[in-house]
């Protein structure tokens, strides 16, 4: 297993090599200048001099080497500098967005806290109301209590996030005034009043990505606990005299979730993603709206930089999916 | 096994039923036969001529839905197994009553040791702590013949053949001293040499344990070898039950007489099955009102249309469900 890991670990390398410099080229094939916003009257001179300071003067290879070093050197760097107080950084070479003229990674970390918190706090919310009722619903299959998990989790399926969004701050927050329609970012949680405050606007958004993930997940541990009630092996639990308690929560279970989990890992890089719609439209200031307004600056370094994080997240977790994998299949051996 | 002994397991008039979409299927009807202690009972009938639904329907296997258990009384130790609490029969179940399948690649669970497997009735119905249930785990794969059995506690089912994955059932199967011991086809799935090992080790363990045993199999060449008694199921139904002797030796229903001409000469093929009879099983839509067997039956005349036939005596422990008499020179055959 280790081995195994370490192997997959290194082959990662030029795969996250490969991601970068396609991503790096698609957005260089993209139309957009980022000097696009300046007024016209700025004279050609001046434009070619703001050119040469954001280094659109180098050829593509230099900036897409530049934007290497920054990232896999300079960047760790400065992230041991400002651990441990230290000074190996080269302050000046670090990815600089072009929106903000700060630098990129700065304002990711200023605006993770947003996505975790709402997105994360959906997904695990998502999570922890999906097992049980896929369980219920495969043990108890076509029961009332299926049939409405059924519906449920095809209405929160293919109804798109933006739409009960929409619907759910018409009704709550424009009608009912029980919840704030607008996410205020910039509320800090210092005692009890400002955390039923966060609290309060957390409610929709989470609601919202928290019904759209369990739909998905209760679906797949409910098929994946039918695949397994089905099993001879259940039989065999139940002629031991094993309570239908231990039956399905021991035996069933413990193999119903093996693919679940790994479907729960996979999915969290999209946390990160910052479930770009949902956050639009609460105006939560997260990573999904750095990246769309990102994309609306031409703020190439802070899109390749962004793009980049989420491909080499959604490469992780696929590894650790995959050990989990082998951590809950004893028949699974990588070695 | 005296004749006179009282049943450890005593069926009577067992009728269970499937709802389908298409309808319901009648898959065991009117199944009545007795376990003495200590007594091989073989069980024969080609695919789908109720066995398993009729072993599992006395233990509460069955899934409900679609099975339903909708007549009959099976007494065990003076309670009506299909009337009493759920608590009991689980107690029953894996403790006095043991049981083992066909398959043994699936019917141990993946992802727990063998060593779990073993070790969870044993806490479960005879209250042993964890040492005490992982030392009697342990003698009960040397009981089965499996070698390195401390070792091997701990290995899980994949690390072990089909043969052994069996053994390690059977070990699951014996480990409350059940009184009784139902093994479903458990050598079907298997290669020859090893489902004679597989016997082997049966034999010698009803020695040694002097359980009784239900052999479900469609392997007449087995049943000779093992039973002490018969019963033969066509369509969800016994149609005959004798001593083993009696069975081979005057076999009075004409299924029987079939499936006894499709033994190979050479024992021990795997062609032995039973299905090489021509025609097919009945389809189970209804309670039978005539013969099931007519359709393939060479003797069928007039009365077995309108009349399903009631077991009856035939010879001592020896009764058969059929209308029609052998010629006696046939019958001495
Ligand atoms: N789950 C089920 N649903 C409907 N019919 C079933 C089901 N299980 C078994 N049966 C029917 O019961 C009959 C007896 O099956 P079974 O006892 O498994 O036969 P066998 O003698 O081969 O063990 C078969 O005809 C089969 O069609
Ligand atoms: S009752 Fe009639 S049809 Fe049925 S087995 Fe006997 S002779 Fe054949
Ligand atoms: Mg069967």
């Amino acid at each position: 297993m280790l081995t195994y890991t370490i192997r997959r670990l290194l082959i990662a390398i030029p795969t996250l090599l490969f991601i970068s410099l396609v991503i790096f080229l698609i957005l260089e094939m993209a139309p957009g200048d980022p000097l696009a916003d300046q007024p016209l009257t700025v004279p050609p001179e001046v434009r070619e001099k703001m050119r040469a300071a954001l280094g659109l003067d180098q050829p593509a290879w230099v900036r897409y080497l530049l934007w290497l070093k920054q990232f896999f050197w300079t960047e760790p760097l400065h992230l041991v500098d400002s651990l441990f107080g230290t000074a190996f950084a080269d302050p000046t070479g670090r990815i600089v967005s072009w929106q903000f003229r700060a630098p990129a990674m700065d304002i990711i970390w200023q605006r993770l806290p947003q996505t975790l918190w709402v997105v994360g706090l959906a997904y695990v919310v998502g999570v922890v109301i999906a097992v049980p009722i896929g369980i219920i619903s495969a043990y108890r299959q076509y029961s009332w209590f299926d049939n409405l998990g059924t519906f449920v989790s095809m209405v929160g399926f293919s109804v798109p996030t933006f739409f009960t969004g929409v619907v759910l701050i018409i009704v709550f927050a424009v009608n009912l005034h029980w919840f704030p329609s607008i996410y205020d970012t910039t509320l800090k949680v210092t005692d009890w009043e400002s955390f039923l405050k966060q609290a309060r606007q957390m409610v929709m958004p989470v609601t919202v990505l928290a019904l759209f993930n369990a739909s998905q997940i209760s679906r797949f541990m409910r098929a994946s606990m039918l695949d397994n009630l089905q099993q001879d092996y259940v039989r065999t639990a139940r002629a031991k005299g094993m309570s239908e308690k231990v039956v399905v929560l021991r035996h069933v279970l413990r193999n119903s979730l093996i693919p679940v989990v790994t479907v729960i890992a996979l999915g969290i890089p999209t946390i990160f993603g910052g479930a770009i719609i949902t956050e639009q439209v609460f105006k939560v200031n997260g990573l999904g709206q750095l990246l769309i307004t990102a994309i609306y600056a031409n703020d190439l370094p802070m899109v390749q930089t962004l793009t980049f994080i989420f491909a080499a997240l959604t490469v992780l977790f696929n590894l650790i999916a995959d050990v989990l994998y082998g951590v809950l299949d004893p028949r699974i051996r990588y070695d | 096994m005296p004749d006179g002994a009282s049943p450890v397991l005593d069926v009577k008039g067992l009728k269970t039923v499937f709802r389908t979409r298409g309808g319901e299927v009648h898959a065991v009807n009117s199944v009545s036969f007795d376990l003495k202690p200590g007594e091989l009972l073989g069980v024969v009938g080609e695919s789908g001529s109720g066995k398993s639904v009729t072993m599992m329907s006395l233990i509460g296997l069955l899934p409900s839905p679609p099975a339903d258990v909708r007549a009959g009384e099976v007494l065990f130790g003076g309670t009506d197994l299909l009337r009493c609490p759920q608590d009991h029969l689980r107690a029953v179940r894996g403790g006095e009553i043991g049981f083992i399948f066909q398959d043994p690649m699936t019917s141990l669970n993946p992802v727990f040791t063998v060593g779990f497997q073993i070790m969870e009735p044993l806490r479960k119905h005879m209250g042993m702590d964890k040492a005490a249930a992982r030392k009697r785990a342990q003698e009960l794969l040397e009981l089965v013949g499996i070698p390195d059995a401390r070792r091997r506690l701990d290995d899980f089912p994949h690390q072990f053949s089909g043969g052994m994955r069996q053994r390690v059932m059977i070990a699951i199967a014996l480990a409350c001293d059940p009184k009784v011991l139902i093994a479903d086809e458990p050598t079907t799935a298997l290669d020859v040499t090893i489902q004679a090992q597989i016997l082997e080790l049966v034999r010698e363990l009803r020695r040694k344990l002097g359980m009784a045993i239900v052999w479900i199999t469609h392997d007449l060449g087995v049943i000779a070898g093992i039973a002490d008694r018969v019963i033969v199921m066509y369509g969800g139904q016994i149609v005959e039950q004798a001593p083993v002797k009696d069975l081979f030796h005057r076999p009075r229903h004409p299924y029987t007489r079939a499936l006894l001409k499709t033994i190979p000469s050479v024992r021990g093929e795997r062609e032995a099955k039973l299905n090489v009879i021509e025609g097919q099983p009945p389809i189970l839509i209804a309670a039978p009102t005539a013969c099931s067997f007519r359709a393939r039956c060479p003797h069928a005349f007039d009365r077995c249309a309108r009349e399903n036939p009631a077991r009856r005596p035939v010879g001592p422990g020896h009764d058969v469900a059929c209308f029609w008499d052998p010629a006696p020179e046939a019958s001495d055959a």
